[in-house]
């Protein structure tokens, strides 16, 4: 399939013989994989937020919906938010049957992406393992295992030997404060290239007529009454019949300006590592509960690597060191011999923390919008079924089957599904 | 971020637990009003710029204070007990 932008110039392609047609040109004739439209006064459909589920929502708006006349409104550069500052990691390992079913159902949209979107996002299944070190850890690990199994999910507990055969690195003496017992892997969980993800999704979409507009801020709502017609913005006033929002960190602020004062949400920054390029270390993605942290390695050889989010209200995308200093000592705990490894950068996400944990994907909670939020720190994964189940509710104006327990009114009905038990505390989740 | 405790002076972040948002009032105990607790729980107004909150000094005095920070520079611009915060902060 070819595609034309407005002036009537090829789109990117990138067959082999295009490759071979670039480097002979000196890489200097490359299109644009997508078109920079002026935005227009009306859309159906306006998408406030070019991340990646925002630009899965427009997608699957236009793939599966019909819906092509969509505006996606970002502020920045597409890909300037989460989508690029993410740890790329994807699994659907969750205990509470609502979560398993909606992250799975995203796990097999991940399996098939690269050729949904004929754009190759490196999408690797090398598996998510959790580190036990308890006997009670890993009778929860079979409990767990055992519910991802019963929803179509997989899951296998490893013991000691085959977590030393799978990370040859481990301490896996009795020395450290939490000595390795075993662990849960899931083999079908695993990571991809998190800007191809954008990058694939805002193409696709592109090319089937979705206005993908940058540099664009949302600076207020249009509102009629209570219902909202359209959103003002840094390039003029844009009309939509329906306003969807995915926001993620921005929800509070976004929201403020549609008068909308309270949400079960508190933005947090979630820090982010990666060292120098090294030799194979790491085939898998590691996680240590414990101490909370995880580690996978880039196809580039950098260790990618995180863990617990700073703990208090922030949106300033940078966190501060003592979250440095706890996620370098859990990570020489694991793995001693990483010692002179140096850290290339370090940089902050600011992350929707819900109050139970799970996300929101539901209609309102004004007439004419949509809003999509509350990921925590594990938005990445589920881009695509975010987008699917998103752009399902906008579309027929009721939620998907997989998307419908994470309505915005479950708070006041009593019904959160609370993964970890830990509350409304969403520092803790 | 250093945070000036009112009992103990300038002192790591890492000596202190976040407790949450200060911005809160608890309704009155004998509220039926099942909105008003939901309220309280769950929504937050989550503000990006100068925001009320409660911490709580764990690794020193473990008394809780009441603090005004930016949450987009984590500048703090003002440190109270929590006897002088005034009626509803943190109830």
């Amino acid at each position: 399939m070819r595609a034309n932008d407005e002036s009537g110039n090829l789109m990117a392609e990138y067959s082999a013989f295009a490759l071979i047609r670039n480097a002979l040109s000196a890489n200097r004739d490359w299109k644009p994989a997508w078109r920079k439209p002026e935005p227009k006064p009306n859309y159906d459909v306006i998408v406030v937020g070019g991340g990646g589920h925002g630009l899965a929502t427009a997608y699957y708006l236009a793939k599966e919906f019909g819906i092509t006349n969509v505006a996606v409104l970002e502020k920045g550069y597409l890909g300037s938010g989460n989508v690029g500052r993410n740890t790329v990691t994807i699994r659907s390992n969750y205990l509470l049957p609502d979560n398993i079913r909606f992250y799975e159902h995203s796990m097999k949209l991940w399996e098939n992406l690269s050729h949904e979107l004929n754009y190759n996002v490196m999408f690797s299944q090398r598996g998510v393992v959790n580190l036990g070190h308890t006997p009670g850890q890993l009778d929860d690990f079979v409990r767990r295992g055992n519910a991802m199994r019963h929803l179509d999910a997989d899951a296998r507990l490893l013991d000691l030997d085959e977590l030393k055969r799978l990370m040859p690195g481990l301490d896996t003496s009795r020395n450290p404060r939490f000595p390795i017992l075993g662990g849960l892997i899931q083999p079908r969980a695993g990571t991809a290239r998190h800007d191809a993800v954008a990058w694939g999704y805002a193409r696709a979409a592109d090319r089937r007529g979705v206005d993908i507009i940058e540099n664009c801020e949302v600076t207020g709502f249009i509102k009629d009454g209570d219902r909202v017609i359209g959103v003002a913005t840094s390039r003029g006033e844009i009309r939509a019949a329906k306003v969807a929002i995915a926001v993620a960190g921005s929800t509070g602020e976004v929201m403020r300006m549609a008068g909308v004062d309270e949400l079960p949400i508190e933005s947090h920054v979630l820090q982010a590592f990666v060292t120098e390029s090294i030799k194979p270390f790491l085939d898998t993605v590691v996680t240590f509960g414990m101490g909370h942290f995880y580690m996978s390695q880039s196809d580039k050889g950098g260790l990618v690597f995180g863990g617990d989010i700073d703990g208090y209200n922030s949106y300033a995308q940078r966190g501060n060191l003592p979250i440095v200093e706890d996620v370098m000592s859990e990570m020489l705990a694991l793995f001693p011999g990483l010692a002179p490894v140096r850290v290339l950068r370090s940089w902050g996400g600011i992350m929707d923390m819900s109050m139970d944990g799970a996300p929101i994907i539901t209609t309102g909670p004004l007439p004419g919008m949509y809003l999509n939020c509350g990921w925590c720190y594990g938005g990445f994964k589920a881009t695509p079924a975010s987008g699917l189940c998103f752009a399902h509710t906008i579309a027929r104006d009721e939620p998907h089957e997989v998307s419908a327990p994470f309505r915005l009114d479950r708070f006041h009905r009593g019904a959160v599904i609370d993964d970890k038990g830990q509350g409304a505390t969403p520092r803790l989740h | 971020m250093l945070i000036t405790c009112p009992y103990c002076g300038p002192r790591d972040v890492s000596e202190f637990t976040y407790q949450g948002d200060g911005n809160r009032t608890r309704p009155d105990p004998d509220s039926t009003d099942l909105g008003a607790w939901n309220r309280y729980v769950y929504d937050r107004v989550n503000i990006a710029g100068e925001h009320n909150e409660i911490w709580q000094h764990s690794g020193g005095c473990r008394m809780h204070i009441a603090i005004t920070r930016s949450t987009t520079t984590h500048k703090i611009s003002s440190v109270r007990a929590m006897r002088d915060a005034g009626p509803g902060a943190g109830q």
